[in-house]
């Protein structure tokens, strides 16, 4: 039985490391800031909460110690993580920074325009 | 244009499983890593969370608390822990624990230690408010 734990741990554990990896690959490789931290906060938020778990899971089925930090730990990164991601785009937004040249649509804009026209 | 829905609504909830974890390894302190200094942090990190999300009025309204006070509470508390053992004919900071059956935890051992790390709490709380409000408003 917890030989069938420490697979399953090790399996999370590594995916976790792959998706952290294919991030920093995406932070490397794309063309600006906004697809950069797309990257960055999406596949970083599923790595760690896969890393937590998989930790969680050894620890709770070969050591025997229920670790709710850890849990908990899941948790915030899971409600934190995506709203840093959109405040640093946000903030990338307003302070002016170009998308890239290919991008083909500006909602937000569009948006600020009308609400200027509006006023 | 001012339009911070997001952050402010995460705030109310992550300010609360902050300060949930704070007083958690405050309390932890004797048998796991942790303990005032650290809760302390913790805490008014939570305060500081705040004061991103919203103004410094906001949060006064929130939290009615003058933090220079609050120094001065722990340093009381602290200063009474040590001078409290004097009361016993023992030297200065000697502290005394024994195990009590509480009503919900069951056997608890209570140690007079706790009494200082809330002072060290109250007093890092007290010190980082302090610095960080009297940054905060430059007018």
């Amino acid at each position: 039985m917890n030989e069938i734990f420490k697979i399953i741990a090790m399996i999370l554990i590594i995916l976790g490391t792959l998706l952290s990896l294919v991030s920093t690959f995406g932070i490397i490789r794309l063309p600006d800031v906004y697809t950069r931290n797309h990257a960055a906060s999406k596949a970083t938020t599923l790595g760690i909460m896969f890393i937590l778990l998989g930790t969680f899971l050894y620890f709770h089925y070969v050591h025997g110690h229920f670790d709710t930090r850890v849990l908990l730990g899941i948790f915030f990164i899971f409600l934190t993580s995506p709203v840093a991601g959109h405040l640093l785009s946000r903030s990338a937004y307003h302070s002016g920074v170009k998308m890239w040249d290919q991008s083909v649509e500006d909602d937000l804009k569009n948006a600020k325009d009308k609400v200027y026209i509006s006023k | 244009m001012k339009n911070d829905l997001i952050l402010q609504t995460i705030t109310k909830v992550a300010v609360f499983i902050i300060l949930l974890f704070s007083i958690s390894i405050f309390l932890g302190g004797h048998y796991s890593p942790g303990g005032g200094f650290v809760g302390g942090l913790m805490t008014s990190a939570a305060i500081v969370l705040l004061l991103l999300a919203y103004d410094l009025k906001t949060v006064a309204n929130i939290l009615p608390v003058d933090y220079k006070l609050v120094i001065g509470a722990g340093l009381l508390i602290a200063a009474l822990t040590v001078a409290g053992a004097m009361l016993f004919n023992v030297p200065m900071m000697t502290h005394a624990y024994n195990y009590f059956d509480l009503p919900i935890l069951g056997k608890t051992s209570l140690h007079t230690a706790v009494l200082f790390d809330l002072g060290v709490y109250l007093v890092v709380v007290g010190v980082t408010m302090t610095i960080i409000q009297t940054i905060g408003e430059d007018e």
